[in-house]
């Protein structure tokens, strides 16, 4: 049961077009998700994280943006090819979102109450007692104080770390069986950034809800997942168990990523490692290794092709030619 | 007001001290009224500070939001005007300075802050940006520079930075937020100042660049003598860069103490706490560790208090800590701590 796939994303390419050229966001990912695992996404800015599970979602706009390839399936059914109905039920209702800013994801003019007891209504057709009791019974369950009081509030008489409980509130409401976390701490400041960790984690394991958590705080990530993939430039670099990723990163992007990070236990004092140049603008990107640019093990074959992955075994996979065939070790 | 009128300094350890800021206190007033404006209470961002920066040491001050950390380095360089307190720098008060004697002192005490998009003007070249300082310097008659040389220390500041000297003619919008973060640092270098108060330098930027400003800015330390105050929320970018390092929670320093001895022996229950809440990107430490989990939020900053700032959050608080003030304590050498648990009231 545990290793039940229940979300499977199949070389995913989403594009959009610019007047500059067309950015690939998105360049051919896949991932499954098993249920009730926490999976971290991990990258920098535009590596395509967000894109990948709006993409999930069937949220890209559309135009400038489209999905141009690959297949997401949930439960064997295709995202892809679901109504606009199918889809409604299924977003918020079996697959629901977090986001990283609290207050511009709550209607600013509507109580909480109102907006919680709308989301549980439309996907569990309670009636508005039952669903505002539910809605009471949530807002306890991520620690609001005295909610039966506080569920009549409005969202800008919370502080930023209480909205985002009420986001989770909401979320979680309809008991999905995913749950897309975009950066959900980020926002936060580091203590009511442990609260919030606590309550995910507390709350997808009473639940068996499955998580999909998005970030760039490797910290995060490795308290809170089992398993990871690092994305650059639109591609899944490296993935795998979290602990044999952070034991023994392959590529050499997530290898310099974790050495690039001040840790807290190290007394300091001696320079950081890090990665020269910047990340590559994704714009008419060519058919190569997106990081060869930064790359001190770069050769001539990562200018000209993109590299497939390579198992380690264990599931931890990483995509570059000092592995893959036709490489230098080949 | 403080007490005193800031003159030089009066015993050896302050001697060294490049500033010394005490009894430093910055409230915002709270207008209400749409045409006769009311002051309706005070939001008390800074509530009374003290601490010095010794020369060519980096001195962190970490904190939560709204702590007040920024506005303690905007009072420092009188963007504001500060309600009470001395800031004196190199034995001179920066709050008792008429403007020409505090434009003279900013040549040595220069920002940079943390928004590379917002603090760069986009209608300006980025010669235009680095070179700014030295010409209004040479315009006031406290820099005696030719264009020729203003061009070519204008030069040597972006190679410095590391950007290259072609880059004189760009705009800002051609730049990836950590060039334009050094675009920034080249600015507050121009002048050749001794102090630079950076706010949130690194947070806007993604780890892997992070690393790079961050190692710049310890290079530049040494080539030029710099004494840093670091401001962040990180606290391991803090301990990183930081000699020292004080903690500030609701406009007050709660702890202060050098880099590695606040780190593995922290005194105050909200350093604790806070240091606890940091996730370590490791997950077989991560697995070992215990959380603090603080409950609640931090407080408002407009009333008044008459006990310790954080006892309504402390799990360790005694019946003294809701009607005193701890003040801020030397308990062991060079370490200071403001909480009932190492003294009495």
């Amino acid at each position: 049961m545990e290793n039940e796939v229940i979300l499977e994303v199949r070389d995913i390419k989403t594009w959009f077009s610019t007047d500059d050229g067309i950015v690939k966001a998105v360049d051919g990912i896949s991932f499954d998700l098993r249920k009730g695992e926490t999976l971290g996404l991990v990258g920098e800015s535009g590596s395509g994280k967000s894109v990948t599970n709006l993409s999930i979602m069937r949220l890209i706009p559309s135009p400038p943006g489209r999905i141009m390839a690959g297949d997401i399936r949930f439960h064997d059914r295709s995202v892809l090819s679901m109504s606009v109905k199918e889809l409604r039920a299924m977003r918020g209702g079996s697959i629901s979102m977090i986001f990283q800013d609290p207050m511009t994801s709550l209607n600013p003019f509507l109580r909480i109450s109102t907006q919680l007891v709308e989301t549980i209504r439309l996907h569990q057709g309670l009636d508005k007692a039952r669903a505002r009791d539910m809605a009471v019974e949530m807002l306890r369950m991520v620690g609001i104080p005295k909610p039966e009081k506080r569920v009549d509030a409005y969202p800008h008489q919370f502080s930023g770390g209480m909205r985002q409980r009420v986001m989770i509130a909401m979320a979680l409401s309809c008991r999905p069986e995913v749950l897309i976390a975009d950066e959900p701490t980020t926002a936060l400041d580091v203590t009511i950034q442990a609260q919030i960790i606590e309550i995910i984690k507390d709350l997808s394991a009473k639940l068996g809800t499955a998580v999909i958590l998005i970030t760039h705080d490797l910290g995060v990530v490795s308290g809170m997942c089992q398993r990871l993939c690092v994305m650059y430039a639109g591609r899944i670099v490296e993935r795998g168990r979290t602990d044999a990723l952070f034991a023994d990163p392959r590529h050499p992007y997530t290898q310099g990523l974790i050495r690039s990070v001040p840790r807290l236990d190290r007394d300091a004092r001696e320079r950081l490692f890090s990665i020269p140049g910047t990340p590559p603008s994704l714009i008419n990107m060519p058919e190569c290794c997106p990081f060869h640019p930064r790359c001190s093990r770069a050769m001539d074959v990562c200018r000209s092709r993109y590299p497939a992955e390579t198992d380690f075994g264990g599931g931890h996979r990483a995509s570059c030619w000092m592995y893959a065939e036709g490489g230098a070790r080949g | 007001m403080a007490e005193g009128n800031g003159t030089a300094a009066r015993d050896g350890r302050v001697a060294s001290a490049l500033l010394e800021v005490s009894g430093l206190k910055m409230h915002f007033p709270v207008e209400e009224g749409a045409l006769f404006h009311r002051v309706v209470g005070q939001i008390r961002a800074v509530d009374g500070v003290d601490f010095d920066i010794r020369k060519g040491e980096t001195l962190g001050l970490v904190g939560e939001s709204g702590c007040g950390k920024s506005t303690t380095a905007r009072a420092i360089a009188q963007l504001y005007v500060p309600t009470a307190g001395r800031i004196l720098f190199e034995g001179r008060d920066l709050c008792r300075m008429d403007k020409g004697a505090l434009l003279s002192a900013r040549r040595s005490l220069q920002m940079i802050f943390q928004d590379p998009y917002a603090s760069l003007n986009p209608r300006m070249t980025v010669g235009d940006i680095v070179s700014e300082p030295l010409e209004i310097y040479s315009r006031r008659g406290l820099m005696r520079l030719s264009r020729a040389e203003i061009r070519t220390n204008t030069e040597s500041l972006l190679d410095a930075v590391g950007l290259s000297r072609h880059f004189v003619n760009r705009y800002p919008h051609e730049f990836s937020g950590g060039q334009k973060q050094r675009v920034g640092i080249a600015r507050a270098l121009a002048l050749n100042p001794k102090l630079i108060l950076a706010d949130e330098p690194v947070s806007a930027l993604d780890v892997s660049i992070q690393a790079q400003i961050l190692n710049l800015m310890r290079d530049l330390q040494e080539k030029f003598g710099l004494t840093y105050l670091f401001i962040a929320h990180d606290l391991a970018v803090i301990r990183h860069i930081s000699n020292r390092v004080a903690v500030m929670y609701l406009g007050v320093i709660v702890e202060i103490a050098s880099s590695g001895v606040l780190y593995d022996s922290p005194m105050h229950p909200y350093t604790r706490a806070l240091l606890s809440a940091v996730p370590i990107p490791d997950p077989v430490v991560e697995r070992s560790r215990k959380r603090i989990i603080l409950e609640g939020d931090v407080p408002s900053p407009d009333k008044e208090r008459s006990g310790c700032y954080f006892h309504d959050r402390c799990a360790q608080r005694k019946e003294c800590c809701a009607g005193n003030v701890p003040r801020l304590t030397e308990v062991e050498p060079g370490h200071k701590v403001a909480c009932f648990l190492y003294f009495n009231p």
